[in-house]
């Protein structure tokens, strides 16, 4: 999978927030061999320097990062985050999430699309996280988007995939982007089941923080994903309304009386 | 000159950004600012001057989905 330019081998995308230790989080990102992670920028104590160790930890890993503007609900919010993020992680990666409503976290996809915009110009590679409307993945895609990420459900709902239908749409409106989705996932079948569909990737966070063995929920979560896709590559049969039976009918011997 | 600092006003007596990371214990800490909602880089600490009633944001990596 090429992401901006980019050759990734796991088609998992992992966030960093909500474990319950640093170790486990480790555990966790090196159980589901995300070759991504997310993470955000949050205010710093010089006194108590939280964020230190939480960075020498990923550095650790290995892994790339893919910062959030998480928590944003303006464009000049999510711009300023964004520029600040790509200083500190050194990358032109950015999860652009602009917030339109509080109960939902759905996003302004209005704002969205002009905060692509901008940050597109300034040579961001912006991963949007976006509704599966094909009115506002045709913006982003001319603000200058090369990914797009749809949600599931809503963040942290772990409804799984609300609206498959809208969700085939777009994947077959928009079958030579990447697509990943991002957010409402709560079990590997919903993984899979997106992955079936012919979605790139999965984006996904509170499923595995919040997992009672958080680095098997990992591990269960790339094998699912590693199925769904298999199976999508290999053509799934159409599904019927009516049964039609497997055995063959002729053939079958006459042994009524 | 006050300044309000992550949200909670205080007093501090340096003139520029870097001397106020400095005055405030960020030495060698990785972290990125902004000052009165717009990113300051890290190169332009040093020339950028602070003014009374500036509100300075610092930002370190954090967990995050």
């Amino acid at each position: 999978m090429r992401l901006y330019e980019v050759e990734v081998a796991s088609r998992l995308l992992l966030g960093t927030a909500q474990y319950p230790s640093p170790s486990i989080l480790a555990e966790a990102v090196r159980a589901s061999s995300a070759d991504i992670v997310t993470v955000s920028l949050r205010r710093e104590s010089g006194r108590l320097r939280e964020g230190q160790d939480f960075w020498s930890l990923i550095r650790e890993l290995g892994v790339r990062v893919l910062p959030n503007t998480a928590g944003c609900h303006s464009v000049k919010e999510a711009v300023t985050t964004a520029e600040m993020a790509r200083e500190i992680f050194a990358t032109d990666w950015i999860k652009l999430e602009v917030i339109g409503e509080a109960d939902t976290l759905q996003p302004d996809v209005f704002g969205l699309a002009e905060a692509a915009r901008i940050l597109c110009a300034d040579g961001f590679s912006v991963f949007p996280y976006m509704t599966e409307d094909l009115v506002v993945a045709d913006r982003l895609l001319e603000a200058g988007c090369k990914v797009l990420m749809p949600w599931g459900a809503p963040i942290g709902s772990g409804k799984g995939l609300n609206n498959p239908f809208g969700l085939r749409a777009l994947r077959a409106h928009f079958s030579d982007v990447p697509l990943i989705i991002d957010a409402g996932v709560g079990l590997p079948s919903h993984a899979a089941a997106a992955m079936e569909l012919g979605y790139d990737a999965i984006l996904l966070n509170t499923a595995v923080a919040k997992a009672g063995d958080p680095p098997a929920m990992a591990r269960a979560f790339a094998l699912a994903i590693e199925a769904g896709r298999a199976a999508y590559l290999a053509g799934p049969m159409e599904a019927r309304d009516m049964a039609a039976p497997s055995t063959p009918v002729i053939g079958k011997p006459s042994l009524t009386g | 000159m006050r300044i309000t600092i992550n949200g909670v006003e205080r007093e501090l007596a340096a003139a520029t950004l870097a001397a106020a990371l400095k005055a405030l214990d960020y030495g060698g800490s990785i972290v990125a600012t902004a000052l009165n909602g717009h990113f300051v880089p890290a190169r332009k600490r040093e020339t950028t001057k602070l003014a009374e009633g500036d509100r300075l944001e610092i930002v370190a990596p954090r967990q995050g989905g």
